[in-house]
């Protein structure tokens, strides 16, 4: 629909001077990057006792635990950066995952065009008239038992070489392997949007001279989408990650949210909001359970979309008023 | 139109056959069949099990078995609730969803609609970007976040409202809003944008000219236009909303469509998980073809090409 946009509006060189007097933007790109870094960071400095497991569950904020402990008497500061941890590293890694396959069928879609586009198109707008969570669901169902057969298996083999350390370490990783299917089940799932973007801005790049140029002097059409259409298209791509991000991130809490998704004892923000629904009652608020981790994660979504949205108004030709 | 109407008609079947036919696949070659979870019993007794939902056999051999039934407009039977025709399933889900779907659907196109239009009408002021902040938060705080948060505030503290549960209307006020209130801001965003592109063509210019206030002017002339993309997001929007929000009905205890999605998976209950997304891929089918026809009542240029 929005294929036939204005070709000289392409490559506004000025993108990045109108995404840095975006003060929105730039707030929610410090937010985003001090929050990974805190992330990264921060658990690995914390005193071990904190991240164990202890008797004294549901202690509200304190001096000890700054922002209380859940059921298990694990301290939330802790459980609600790994949590981020988890969050982020999945919706960056679905994303890049979507990132890959849409560009690439996006790509191939517009430059072949013809018969090779319609069916492709036709294809995509088959799999989006499947509930795009249900597709998820199966894909994680699937999935889930091959990875914990595969984890198994290798556990095996180290123990009927009696290597037990290693052993060990592959039962610790067991626990997160349902992160591994997450990201894989949610990155073949995303990238529609991704796709139909890039192939309407290969539809418009295609008829553009240097194309023409590039293909008369003998250049072949791999190449020619490598060296001249993928660096046209580099901007757009940017923004459309930026904006897929948020979205891995909501449909991972959300599975997560009914038990599908991140299981204990790996942490995710909709695992964690999880735990704090389930303990609201009129008696008796735990509302640290629920507060944190809400507020934590609508901040990131936000700021994610705040960045988004102003890379999208400096760098996507379409949607300028 | 009517040669329009069964051309759409006609790729409709093939695209709902093609997502059966994805869906059904995909369900079986899942590992897990829809007995691992009952008792233990002899591979004798689980092949009859099997061959009683025409379960056994290959994957194309179960296939074409569903397709026939299918075509028969028989949905087959639920392999987890026992003696359960899955049309009987659906039929006893389903208008609890509808009800909070088509509620939800009400308040976030109209409340959209206005909200976006207010702010296009004043551009660059307060308004418009309160509104617009508030439409952003309000896309970045996932139902499970605001469902809890309402509860909490209107049901626990204030005690305005009941907590959970369906059939009065004060229950369908807090899950109602739940669902709407990312569509709001999608549809506010969605309204502004083309509205502000709206107001600046000639015959808004004309309109203003011959003396008419702003406020006539956009509501007689250019909402008629600027809504057109609203309405392309409406149909979908529709499918998505009537066929149940699998989170809000398990935030406020409803007992809808939603759930089944989620329980069929989990169960490989596959006759009611194809049944499901037939309802949802018909519904969506149905609110494109209506966009489509709405379109061309609202904007006379839209010819529909058979």
């Amino acid at each position: 629909m929005h294929e036939a946009a204005a070709p000289a509006s392409i490559a506004r060189p000025d993108g990045w001077q109108i995404l840095k007097r975006n003060r929105a933007a730039v707030i929610a790109l410090c937010f985003l990057l001090g929050l990974s870094l805190i992330a990264i960071v921060v658990p690995g400095l914390l005193p071990e006792a904190l991240k164990l497991t202890s008797s004294e569950s549901f202690v509200a904020p304190s001096s000890a635990h700054f922002l209380g402990t859940d059921v298990n008497g694990q301290d939330m500061l802790y459980r609600l950066l790994s949590g981020a941890r988890v969050s982020l590293g999945v919706g960056l890694a679905g994303a890049f995952i979507s990132l890959i396959i849409g560009t690439l069928y996006g790509m191939i879609s517009g430059y072949a065009g013809g018969r090779v586009d319609s069916v492709m198109m036709r294809t995509v707008e088959v799999i989006q008239s499947v509930p795009r969570i249900l597709f998820i669901m199966i894909l994680i169902a699937a999935l889930d038992d091959y990875v914990k057969g595969w984890i198994d298996g290798w556990r095996l083999a180290a123990q009927a070489r009696s290597w037990t350390e290693l052993a060990k370490n592959i039962s610790e990783v067991k626990a997160y392997s349902k992160v591994l299917v997450m990201i894989v089940s949610l990155g073949l799932v995303e990238w529609l949007t991704m796709a139909r973007i890039v192939r309407g801005q290969v539809l418009v790049l295609r008829e553009m001279t240097f194309v023409t140029a590039s293909l008369a002097m003998g250049q072949s059409s791999w190449g020619v989408l490598r060296r001249h259409l993928l660096p046209n298209l580099s901007t757009i791509i940017l923004t459309y990650l930026t904006l897929t991000i948020p979205a891995v991130i909501l449909d991972e809490s959300f599975l997560s949210f009914l038990g599908l998704g991140i299981e204990d004892p790996a942490a995710s923000w909709g695992s964690l909001l999880k735990d704090g629904a389930q303990v609201i009652n009129p008696l008796e608020s735990k509302w640290w359970l629920l507060v944190f981790p809400a507020v934590l994660m609508a901040a990131s979504l936000l700021a994610l979309n705040f960045l988004g949205d102003g890379l999208r108004d400096a760098f996507d030709p379409k949607s300028g008023e | 139109m009517l040669p329009f109407l069964l051309r759409r008609a006609f790729s409709s079947v093939i695209v709902i056959f093609c997502v059966i036919s994805i869906t059904f696949v995909l369900a079986r070659i899942t590992p897990g069949g829809p007995f691992d979870t009952d008792k233990v019993v002899s591979d004798q007794v689980m092949k009859a099990k099997l061959a009683r939902y025409h379960l056994d056999g290959s994957t194309w051999a179960q296939y074409t078995a569903y397709v026939s039934a299918i075509v028969h407009l028989d949905l087959g039977v639920s392999t987890k609730y026992r003696d359960w025709r899955v049309s009987e399933l659906l039929q006893q889900k389903l208008p609890n969803s509808f009800m909070l779907g088509g509620l939800a659907f009400v308040i976030a196109s109209c409340s959209g609609v206005l909200l976006g239009s207010l702010a296009a009408m004043k551009k660059d002021t307060w308004i418009d970007r309160v509104a617009m902040f508030g439409a952003l938060l309000s896309i970045s705080i996932p139902s499970f976040i605001s469902g809890p948060f309402l509860i909490a505030c209107f049901a626990l503290w204030l005690g305005w409202l009941p907590v959970g549960g369906w059939g009065t209307v004060s229950q369908m006020i807090l899950p109602a809003i739940c669902l709407a209130a990312p569509y709001i801001a999608y549809v506010a965003r969605l309204m502004r944008n083309s509205l502000l592109d709206v107001l600046k063509s000639d015959f808004m210019r004309t309109a203003r000219a011959k003396g008419l206030t702003e406020t006539q002017a956009v509501a007689r002339h250019a909402v008629k236009v600027a809504i057109l993309p609203v309405i392309t997001f409406l149909g979908p929007l529709a499918a998505n909303l009537l066929t149940g929000s699998m989170i809000v009905e398990s935030v406020f205890n409803i007992s809808g469509a939603g759930m089944i999605f989620v329980n069929s998976i989990q169960n490989r209950d596959v006759f009611v998980l194809c049944g499901a997304v037939i309802v949802y891929c018909v519904l969506l089918v149905l609110f494109n073809l209506f966009v489509d026809v709405i379109y061309t009542l609202l904007d006379k240029r839209i010819k529909l090409y058979a």
